[in-house]
């Protein structure tokens, strides 16, 4: 089987931070670490706070290099000075405060940004703001400023100001954190239907498990190193292992994990109420 | 506390002032400037007044919304009526031990002081009708066409829109900072000058901490989304002169034309104590 | 010190095209040493409300009691030192950090207080250990070289060395990862059981409250919608999510298992909880399996 070149490429990548002061010691933010995302993929990120899962996404938009390794973005690596510019408009990125992305005073004219600095001609400019907003659910408050908008309204205005860039992966950097249930739900929602609907390739980096239930594939970061990999049930069903690096399961799989625990024969990928449900009444 | 100031904030409404190409306006409001420091007789202060009032109207904004804005400054004219009346030389009408009033002093002081609320006033009709991005773009295209400046023309309105994107941000920000040490018990309104200054630094402090983190972020931001500055840069918003502005220059120049006049054929209808 | 809220209500930008009723006609009672978590999507009027709570904003209508004292009507400084004893922790608590060193900043409270020296340092050695850190390890560090998490925890402390008798505090988790949730839910529950202070417990998560709290405020468009306890405030599932809000998942977890063991306890929230409930309910079906068709019955009759 030919295997198509992924879209996000690490290569045995590790990043020392240095706090500046003379004959220090730099601390290992990554530590050799490898993953390769392929093109449509929806792969969640999770590790708790300084587990290194920032720092890989500032790696993958060119912001930061790598001290040892390679970081390719469709074969292009961000070492080479000539393709950044192409590096961040293929693998676009959405950060974790709504306020500190937004450059514009008007919505349409922040999702106008990322195209204008690209230079694209104003019709397509118009174009492209008028479909990202209408991908995003956020038409209606093309006129608005930002200033006004909910939190997860923000974070709608800034993916769509990355898709108006036409990128072909968004990077998604704890988009969710600061925001409240309801904002955090039209955000997931908005970030699955990019990826179902427009085939766009996630990442998404979180620390929260739920969000990642419906993911191809989940990483676990600990200490920059990737410890866990695979489906979110095969994930999930290590509740021990992921508490013990400070990380939540969803509630139903830790439900039928104290059960377990209790000697009850259920499976160990329970991800939802509904067939958690139904395998505790099989029980009966 | 930041109610009152109605400089630079923007009126929402429809109205013919509002529709006004941005660059039509600040060319507009520049020419009334000038023109308020060019005329020096009643009838030019009446004309510029008159047209104010046409402008106000038109406008669709409150009137004592637009007057609100004046109340900032009510100590500058103060000031400079006190200082022109009393520093001006000439026939003295009043005075007591070194404090003189001429009658030059007054003439000057009551010039002043209209130019200044007719500056204002014209300058916050502006800012009112124009949306700060608006306002921004104008800019920027006027001093494009400037040859001196053109080249920061970029720098300095990207500079100009970041600014009034964070300025309610910052204000919230202040804010909850100001509550968050209320709550810890500092006086923030109390005690005398110094006390004042001092209690202001747990304010700031924070204040300046949390401005740098966001502008830090926005650098990475923005960078992320390819801003490289002004080069090879297109713009979503195309500004194109329509009728109305191609009326509101003719006005603009008859404005000029009729207040530059007016300095030459000063008509006596002045009170006498008033005349030059 | 207990907390009546008598017909409050509030009016954000009054006179202006802007005005906004933030808080209707809110009456409570919170008793002293209650442990209370406040409820509400946002823009509900949380934030509003416990503002009034220490005096920061004045209402437009109604009042609050402070053990028996009309707080809105006592003179300016009686206001100052009223206010001082209820501790309000904003939300990201980290922004409000100015000194130099931690436990400068952690003394600043405690200094408005008018507090001697030593008492101060007692003050501030007890608040900064009580949030789980080590006072000789920060005392000196700077507070903007520690972490997120740790910065979030020196904020709380220059509340605590206030020693408030009623805490108050508006989402202290945001954005923190699971442990770092955990743990300052756990040391803000220390604080409460330790020393009987009343705590008011602002959250999104109905999770973390249901686990914490004695009581529930929900508060909908400026308005109360349930003041209760945990297990009754959930069995409204349906209105908390006409209201923007959601039960714990464990709740809708046991409702739907009801229908299957009519003897089952549905008003339960925690996952401890849960387990618990299931494997007694679980065990006496196999000590008597004859429930099973005795709930057949029941479903028949429906």
């Amino acid at each position: 089987m030919n295997k198509e070149q992924p879209i996000l490429s690490l290569k045995d990548v590790s990043f020392e931070y240095f706090s500046g002061e003379e004959n220090e010691e730099g601390s290992l933010a990554l530590d050799g670490l490898s993953l390769d995302v392929q093109k449509g993929e929806f792969v969640g990120v999770i590790g708790h706070n300084g587990s290194g899962k920032s720092t890989m996404s500032k790696l993958l938009n060119a912001i930061i290099l790598p001290t040892k390794g390679d970081v390719l973005v469709k074969g292009l690596n961000t070492k080479d000075e000539q393709v950044t510019w192409d590096i961040r408009q293929t693998a676009g990125m959405v950060f974790q405060n709504p306020d500190n992305q937004l450059v514009a005073t008007i919505v349409e004219e922040d999702v106008a940004f990322g195209p204008e600095n690209l230079g694209v001609i104003p019709g397509e400019i118009r174009r492209r703001v008028d479909e990202s907003l209408e991908t995003v659910g956020m038409s209606a408050f093309k006129k608005k400023e930002p200033h006004n908008l909910s939190g997860g309204q923000k974070q709608r205005v800034a993916i769509a100001g990355i898709l108006a860039m036409e990128p072909e992966c968004i990077i998604f950097d704890e988009p969710t954190a600061m925001l409240d249930p309801s904002g955090r739900a039209e955000v997931m929602k908005t970030i699955k239907k990019l990826n179902r609907e427009n085939h766009m390739t996630v990442l998404h980096i979180t620390h929260y498990m739920d969000e990642l239930i419906d993911a191809d594939r989940i990483v676990v970061l600990d200490k920059g190193k990737i410890v866990m990999q695979g489906t979110p049930r095969e994930v999930f069903s290590h509740v021990d292992e992921l508490k013990a690096i400070g990380l939540d399961v969803p509630q139903m799989t830790a439900v039928a994990h104290g059960l377990r625990q209790k000697g009850f024969d259920l499976p160990d990928n329970l991800l939802d109420v509904k067939e958690t449900a139904e395998a505790i009444c099989r029980l009966k | 506390m930041f109610e009152n100031i109605t400089i630079g904030q923007y009126y929402p409404t429809d109205s013919f002032i509002h529709r006004l190409d941005p660059r039509t306006k600040i060319v507009f409001t520049a020419a009334y400037i000038v023109m308020l420091f060019v005329i020096n007789n009643f009838w030019g202060y009446l004309a510029a007044g008159v047209l104010l009032v046409v402008m106000l109207v038109t406008s669709k904004i409150p009137v004592r919304y637009v007057f609100k804005g004046l109340k900032g400054i009510i100590f500058i004219i103060v000031l400079t009526v006190i200082l022109n009346m009393f520093m001006t030389q000439g026939d003295v009408i009043w005075s007591w031990g070194f404090l003189q009033i001429t009658k030059q002093g007054v003439d000057t002081a009551v010039k002043m002081a209209i130019r200044l609320v007719f500056l204002v006033v014209g300058t916050s009709l502006m800012t009112l009708t124009t949306s700060p991005i608006d306002l921004t773009d104008g800019m920027e295209a006027c001093m494009n066409v400037m040859p001196g400046i053109r080249k920061y023309a970029h720098e300095l309105a990207m500079m100009m829109s970041i600014a009034l994107r964070f300025i309610p941000t910052l204000l919230d920000e202040t804010q909850k900072i100001m509550k968050a040490q209320k709550a810890r018990g500092a006086q923030l309104d109390t005690g005398g000058l110094i006390q004042r200054a001092k209690a202001l630094v747990p304010i700031l402090v924070p204040l300046f901490v949390s401005a740098f983190r966001r502008a830090d972020e926005l650098a990475v931001a923005m960078e992320a989304r390819c801003y490289r500055g002004g080069k090879g840069r297109t713009r979503l918003k195309q500004l194109v002169y329509e009728r109305r502005d191609v009326i509101t220059y003719t006005a603009m120049f008859i404005m000029i034309a009729v207040l530059w006049g007016s300095r030459y054929f000063p008509l006596d209808v002045l009170p006498t104590w008033l005349r030059g | 010190m207990p907390i009546k809220i008598e017909h409050l209500g509030h009016d954000y930008a009054k006179g202006t095209p802007f005005e906004y009723r933030a808080l209707k006609d809110i009456n409570l009672e919170i008793e002293d040493g209650c442990f209370v978590g406040l409820i509400g999507h946002t823009g509900s009027g949380k934030s509003t409300l416990i503002q009034h709570l220490n005096g920061l904003l004045e209402p437009t209508s109604g009042t609050v009691y402070v053990d028996g004292r009309d707080i809105f009507n006592e003179k300016k400084d009686e206001l100052y030192k009223l206010r001082l004893r209820i501790g309000l922790v904003f939300q990201y608590p980290e922004h409000q950090l100015f000194e130099e060193t931690v436990a400068k900043d952690v003394a600043f409270g405690p200094r408005n207080l008018g507090l001697n020296e030593t008492e101060i340092d007692d003050r501030v050695r007890e608040a900064i250990e009580n949030v789980g850190l080590d006072f000789d390890e920060v005392k000196d560090k700077s507070p903007f070289e520690l972490s997120g998490g740790q910065m979030r925890r020196v904020a709380i402390a220059g509340i605590l060395a206030m020693e408030p008798t009623v805490l108050i505090l508006d989402e202290p988790t945001a954005g923190l990862d699971p442990a770092g949730r955990d743990e300052i839910l756990g040391q803000i529950k220390k604080l409460h059981d330790e020393r009987g202070i009343t705590v008011i417990l602002v959250s999104h998560s109905m999770e973390d409250v249901g686990k914490l709290v004695d009581k529930i405020i929900v508060m909908n468009d400026g308005d109360i919608e349930y003041f209760d306890t945990p297990a009754e405030v959930f069995k409204h599932t349906k209105h908390i999510e006409e209201i923007g809000l959601a039960a714990p998942e464990v709740t809708y977890l046991m409702q739907r298992l009801k229908e299957t063991y009519l003897e089952i306890n549905d008003s339960i929230f925690t996952v401890e909880g849960a387990v618990d409930e299931i494997t007694r309910v679980l065990e006496l079906h196999d000590q008597n399996p004859s429930l099973a068709s005795a709930q057949e019955t029941g479903d028949a009759d429906v």
